[in-house]
Formats: C-alpha cells, sequence, structure tokens
C-alpha cells in the first residue's frame, strides 16, 4: 500500500491531510459551544475597557503577564480564585500567554489601583525594587484608539451577539448593563465619560489635562482595562 | 544531451539562500537583544527614551519569534526544497517557465509579506496569538505565499521523471498541507471594517483591525492547536525533510531503514496533532483534552525516535566522518539535539512536571534546544552543502566551520541549561509555602534570583549569533572569493574529499 501511495502524489496528499485533520475534529469540535457560556457576574467589556485591551495588545503585555489562575493553592493564594472557562467567555483573542516573566493579571482588578498602576507603568522598579519591567512612559502621550474599539463592539454584537446594552446578571442577583453608543460620537462621550473617572484618581497633570480636552491617552484607557480584571 | 546529467536550476533556491541568512541574522540579533533586556533592563532604552516604544522587550518579542520561525525557518525550509525538489524528483525548474515564474512570484510575494510583517510589528499592529501576530491583510497575503508554494511542490511533482516519491518529498507535503490547515483555522477573525452601526456609520477605525471568531478558552483551544503544530510542520516535519536528503548524499550513506522511515512519518502525521493540549494542562479546556494531550505527548517520542535512531544508524560503520567533516558534525549533533528536545518535551507534558514547567523558562530552554541545536545546525548544514553545488565553488573555509561549530554548540549548551536551572527555580518558588502554609516567596522574589541566569542565557545566545556570523561570512566567500568550477561538483562532498 504504502509503495502503491508513494507513485501517487495525489492520493499520499489525501492520506496525509486525513491524518493530520482527525485530531482537530475530535478534540477541539465537542466543547465549542458549551466552553463559550460566560458565567453569572461575567460582563463585555466596556469601549473604554476595549481600548485599553488594546494597549495591552500593542504592547505585547501577553509576552510576560498571563491571564490564567492555575486550580493550585499556591495560585490561588496568590492571584485569588481559579479561572473559569466562562470568565473567558467576552476574550477576543484570549489572553492567557504562555510565560511567567511577571506575574499573572486575571484578577489584578482586586488588588492594585488606579494610582498603584500609573507610578507602577512611570517607573516599575521604583515601585519595586529589582523589577525588570521596563517603564512604559509613551503610553503617558499616545492617544487611545476608541473609534477602533467602538468598532469591534460593534463586530462582536453583530456577529457573536454580545449583549451590549443588554442587562447581564451579576454574583449579587442585580443586573448590569454595558453601554454602547449608537454613533461614534456617542461612543465617544462614553469612553470620555469613563476616562474622567479613571483620570480624577491620576496624579500626572499632562493626562488629566488631555482628558479635560477630550483626549483620551493611553495610560487611561489601559488602567480602565486593569481595573476591569477580576 | 542525452548523456550528460541533467542540470538543475537553482535561482529560486539562490533568493531564499540569501534570506534564510539575512533574516536569520536580524531574528538571531533581536534574540540576543531581548536576553539582555531580561538581564539588564537598561537595554530597553539602548536607543533613547524617544525610541523606547519600538526598543522595548514586549515590543520587540514577536519580532523576534516571527523572524526566525517565519523568517530564517522558512526561508531555509524554501531554499532547501528548491533545490531538493528538482534533484529527487530528477527533474529541472528551467524546464517548466511555468514553475519558473510560480518560484519567482512566491520568493517577490514572500519579500513583500516580511516588510509587512516587520512594520505593523514595529508598530505594534497585532492580533496577540503567538506564531499567528498578522493583522487579516497579512494573512491572505501569506495564504497567497503559501499557495505558491503549493503549487511549486505538485508543479514539479507533475512533471517529474523519478514516479516513486522519495522520503524528503513527503515530508514537504506534510509540511505545505500541514501549515495551510493550521493557519487557516487559527486565523479566523473577521474585520471590524465591516461593522454598521444605528447611524449608518461604517468603516470606524483602523481598516486593518479584526476580531477573532473564537472567544476564550476555545480560542486558546484553537491557537494552541496551532501553535504546537507549527512547531511540528514548520520545525519537525519540514527539518526531517532536509536531513533524509542531505545526511545520505554528504556520507554517501544509505538510508538505515526504509521501514523505520515509514513508522516514524505515519507516526508522526497520526500523534503530533494530538498533542497539543499540553499547553493547556491545568487550563479551563475540559480534563479529557489535557489528558489526551499529555498521553499522546508521550507517545510522540515514539515517531521522533524513530526518525533520529535512522539517521543515527545511517552513519553506522562511517562514524570517523563525523570527525573528518564539519558537515556531517551539524547533522549528527542536530539529530542528537532532536533526540534531546522530542524526550525533553513529553517530559514535560506530564502534568505534574509541568504543573512546575508551565509558564516559566525551562519551556523557554526547551524551544531553544529545539530550534538552536535542531532546526538551526540542520538548515546551517543544508546551505553549507548547497552553496559548493549552487555556486559552484569549494566552501571557503572549513576550519571556520569547526570552529563555528564548537562556539554555537557552546552556545546552546549555556542556553539550555540556565534555562533549566532558572525554570525549575522559579516553579520551585511561586509554590513554596511556609511552614504556617503562607508563601515563602513575593512575585518579584523569584524575579531577581533568575539574573545570573539571564546573564549566562544572553552570553549563550551570543555566542550562537557569533557562530552564526562566521557562517554568513563563509557562505559570503564561498560565493565571491574563490575562482569557479568548471561544471556543478558531482560526487563526494567538497568537504570529504
Amino acid at each position: 500500500m504504502f509503495h502503491w501511495l508513494e507513485k501517487h502524489p495525489f492520493f499520499f496528499a489525501v492520506g496525509i491531510f486525513v491524518t493530520i485533520a482527525f485530531a482537530g475534529l475530535v478534540e477541539i469540535l465537542p466543547n465549542f459551544a458549551q466552553a463559550s457560556r460566560p458565567v453569572i457576574g461575567t460582563a463585555p467589556y466596556s469601549t473604554l475597557e476595549l481600548a485599553g485591551r488594546h494597549v495591552y495588545i500593542k504592547n505585547s503585555c501577553n509576552a510576560c503577564h498571563s491571564q490564567l489562575v492555575r486550580p493550585f493553592k499556591s495560585e490561588t493564594d496568590r492571584y485569588g480564585h481559579y479561572s473559569l472557562s466562562g470568565e473567558y467567555a467576552y476574550d477576543r483573542p484570549f489572553l492567557w500567554g504562555s510565560k511567567r516573566t511577571g506575574p499573572d493579571l486575571m484578577r489584578v482588578g482586586n488588588y492594585r489601583t488606579t494610582d498603584w498602576h500609573e507610578n507602577h507603568m512611570k517607573s516599575p522598579s521604583g515601585v519595586v525594587p529589582g523589577s525588570i519591567m521596563p517603564a512604559y512612559t509613551w503610553m503617558f502621550k499616545n492617544t487611545a484608539d476608541i473609534n477602533t474599539a467602538y468598532a469591534e463592539q460593534l463586530t462582536v454584537s453583530q456577529f457573536f451577539s454580545t449583549p451590549y446594552n443588554k442587562p447581564v446578571p451579576m454574583k449579587d442577583g442585580s443586573t448590569k448593563i454595558v453601554k454602547m453608543g449608537a454613533s461614534t460620537a456617542e461612543a465617544n462621550a462614553l469612553a470620555l465619560a469613563e476616562a474622567k473617572v479613571i483620570a480624577a484618581d491620576m496624579k500626572d497633570q499632562d493626562v488629566k489635562d488631555a482628558v479635560a480636552n477630550g483626549q483620551i491617552p493611553e495610560i487611561v484607557a489601559l488602567i480602565a482595562y486593569m481595573n476591569s480584571l477580576k | 544531451m542525452e548523456n550528460r546529467p541533467l542540470e538543475y536550476d537553482y535561482t529560486v533556491a539562490k533568493m531564499f539562500m540569501f534570506t534564510t541568512i539575512a533574516l536569520g541574522i536580524v531574528g538571531m540579533l533581536i534574540g540576543v537583544i531581548l536576553a539582555f533586556e531580561l538581564a539588564f533592563p537598561g537595554v530597553n532604552t539602548i536607543l533613547g527614551q524617544g525610541l523606547a516604544e519600538f526598543t522595548n522587550y514586549s515590543r520587540l518579542r514577536p519580532l523576534h519569534t516571527d523572524a526566525v520561525i517565519f523568517g530564517f525557518t522558512l526561508s531555509g525550509i524554501w531554499a532547501t526544497w528548491y533545490y531538493v525538489g528538482q534533484r529527487v524528483l530528477k527533474v529541472s525548474m528551467a524546464e517548466s517557465g511555468f514553475l519558473m515564474f510560480i518560484g519567482k512570484l512566491h520568493f517577490v510575494l514572500y519579500m513583500v509579506v516580511v516588510v509587512a510583517v516587520v512594520v505593523s510589528l514595529f508598530l505594534g499592529i497585532t492580533t496577540s496569538k503567538e506564531y499567528a501576530e498578522f493583522e487579516w491583510p497579512i494573512d491572505i497575503a501569506v495564504v497567497v505565499v503559501w499557495v505558491l508554494f503549493g503549487v511549486s511542490i505538485f508543479g514539479l511533482i507533475g512533471i517529474r521523471r523519478e514516479k516513486s516519491l522519495y522520503i524528503s518529498i513527503w515530508y514537504y507535503i506534510a509540511t505545505f498541507l500541514g501549515i495551510a490547515m493550521l493557519y487557516l483555522f487559527n486565523n479566523m477573525e473577521i474585520p471590524t471594517m465591516l461593522a454598521t452601526n444605528a447611524a449608518g456609520e461604517s468603516g470606524i477605525g483602523n481598516w486593518w483591525h479584526s476580531v477573532s471568531m473564537y472567544a476564550g478558552t476555545n480560542d486558546a483551544l484553537v491557537e494552541w492547536w496551532y501553535g504546537h503544530n507549527a512547531v511540528a510542520f514548520g520545525f519537525t516535519v519540514p527539518i526531517v525533510a532536509m536531513i533524509y536528503y542531505f545526511l545520505p548524499k554528504e556520507s554517501g550513506q544509505a538510508i538505515y531503514s526504509y521501514k523505520l522511515s515509514l513508522l516514524s512519518f505515519w507516526g508522526l502525521m497520526f500523534v503530533y496533532l494530538w498533542a497539543g493540549g499540553h499547553h493547556l494542562l491545568y487550563s479551563t479546556v475540559p480534563d479529557w483534552m489535557q489528558t489526551m494531550g499529555s498521553i499522546f505527548s508521550v507517545i510522540l517520542i515514539l515517531p521522533s525516535w524513530g526518525s533520529a535512531i535512522n539517521m543515527l544508524l545511517t552513519m553506522k560503520g562511517e562514524w570517523q566522518q563525523v570527525a573528518a567533516s564539519p558537515l556531517i558534525k551539524f547533522m549528527v549533533l542536530g539529530s542528537t539535539f532532536y533526540m534531546f528536545s522530542t524526550l525533553e518535551g513529553p517530559i514535560q507534558a506530564i502534568k505534574s512536571v509541568n504543573a512546575i514547567a508551565h509558564f516559566t523558562d525551562w519551556i523557554v530552554g526547551h524551544v531553544h534546544d529545539g530550534t538552536l541545536g535542531w532546526v538551526g545546525f540542520m538548515i546551517m548544514a543544508a546551505l553549507y552543502h548547497m552553496a559548493p553545488r549552487v555556486f559552484k565553488r569549494e566552501i571557503y573555509s572549513k576550519s571556520l566551520m569547526v570552529s563555528q561549530f564548537w562556539i554555537q554548540t557552546l552556545g546552546v549548551v549555556l542556553y539550555f541549561t540556565s534555562m533549566w536551572i532558572a525554570g525549575i527555580t522559579q516553579g520551585m518558588m511561586w509554590r513554596a509555602h511556609d511552614e504556617f502554609g503562607n508563601l515563602a516567596y513575593s512575585f518579584i522574589d523569584t524575579v531577581t534570583v533568575l539574573h545570573p541566569y539571564y546573564a549566562i542565557r544572553g552570553v549563550g545566545g551570543l555566542l550562537y549569533l557569533v557562530g552564526f556570523l562566521m557562517f554568513a561570512y563563509n557562505i559570503y566567500k564561498t560565493m565571491s572569493a574563490r575562482p569557479v568550477e568548471e561544471s556543478e561538483l558531482q560526487n563526494a562532498s567538497p568537504m570529504g574529499a
């Protein structure tokens, strides 16, 4: 049979394809629908948070920071409850990472504040002596891209029925509505309102001035995203 | 004409040889910079505060991985394909104007993609998925390049004189099909500019931005099915294709066992794809998938070692060649690193070991003993074998090759030993509790302790880069500095002579 295959390239290639495609079908497909259901308490990202997530991705923060708490005592002691599949239901792409050069950030919003992040992003080793993380000073100058975040919100709500402007159940029995603008102008206004809350807790005068003028620096969006990770 | 040996046309092979070397230097240089950034954070701002955005670790990291995978390795695969393909199929590229055109187009479009990737990653335009960072416009270009590669493979097969496909061709076909399937499914994404809102606006935001079709756990599952098997079909399958051609050619020995090559080829095809789940142990993917990933990783030792043993036994009775020929040294050590790396991987895939190893530098060490020791050595060996035949000149310096070999071997050894120690140290410190049940170390303790290992790793990487520059110089001198031979070298290797 093998000698015959080696003289018939078409059937040889078909043979290879079937052999390699098999595993993916068996391993990936059966769980597909199940794994994408959100757990109670998981809400979609707001426009500003999503813009912050884009800043996180733009700077490959996931190259050094994981967002996956494994079910070990040492990890739950350090980072909080272990991760549940449904908590990632609105994460496109997933940001689990593959290397912890720095600590996990899955629930960083539970134990770090806006003020802490501001100081830390300016000078990591000033806040954590011995830290090898570089400073991200340009995030204080670059402007966050709210329009792209808004376009992504529109896309996921249209193609994947992500529940924007709809009540989402919370753990305490209440519901939460994450608003998405009906127009680009409204989306920017919503993001700016959120940014003002963050900027009020910050000390950098340039950032405060920018937000007062209707500009949102990347750092503000990033901190909004960090604070949402719980 | 009838009695003359076939003259092969290496135009396209040459082009890809140049990019193998150029992108190898770029990718490895960035790697060395990254290594020193971890050891000495001041290196992050080496070009000043103003350019820090483009020189800091996180922005450069995807550039390193993509430059060595899709630059150096892929170029090497294609350089050897456009050389080996003609020879084992007994047909010259010059016989088909169409295939020659496809080959050149393949190269030109590949160059366009390389430039687009470099620019976009420097600007931070990335999807964040490892080894699949490119946004949708580049993804489409990659698919076109890949299709051209496929046309070249099957086109050359279509006009072949040798009816039976040699083992290397099996592996090249598998590379083409495997990457095609994985890349397509992993990069399913929707450009966000397609969305419209109630106000009738469309084309909002950056046109290149897209959102993954999969969310959370599913996205992770598809990504690591891809990520793991991109290693399979980029770092293993095509490199095995190379060694099945170049080792017998260089040593003058026949492949030890056809049956062993059958077993390891079909075994590898079947088993490899299942093992992706070992990247997701203790994550939120279902337990049975994790266990499958773990078990199949261990089974994977069989086909991997099958190929490696087949190669080492091919040298049976001819071991003096290892001492005599630097080229054989590279290939034999490459096979040995392949065995080593394919034993280490399954060990790390055992769940209890993975609990310590995952997220640590031990994984980084594992990747590099495979890529530096196996992929890098084999591609350089292939180019060293091809250069005298392609350029019709003897290799410039054999002693330079020998020194390069030892410098790079030392580099690899420093790299993986330091990363082993770093990884296991960090993994053990993360999980250590004191007598009262509290965590024994804060996270920063587990970072500062790694400093000496990061420094040693940087030195190891630097040595490898130095060796690679020696390789580049040797090839450059080969093509430019020595008189042209009358005709293509036919039989014994220039090293053996």
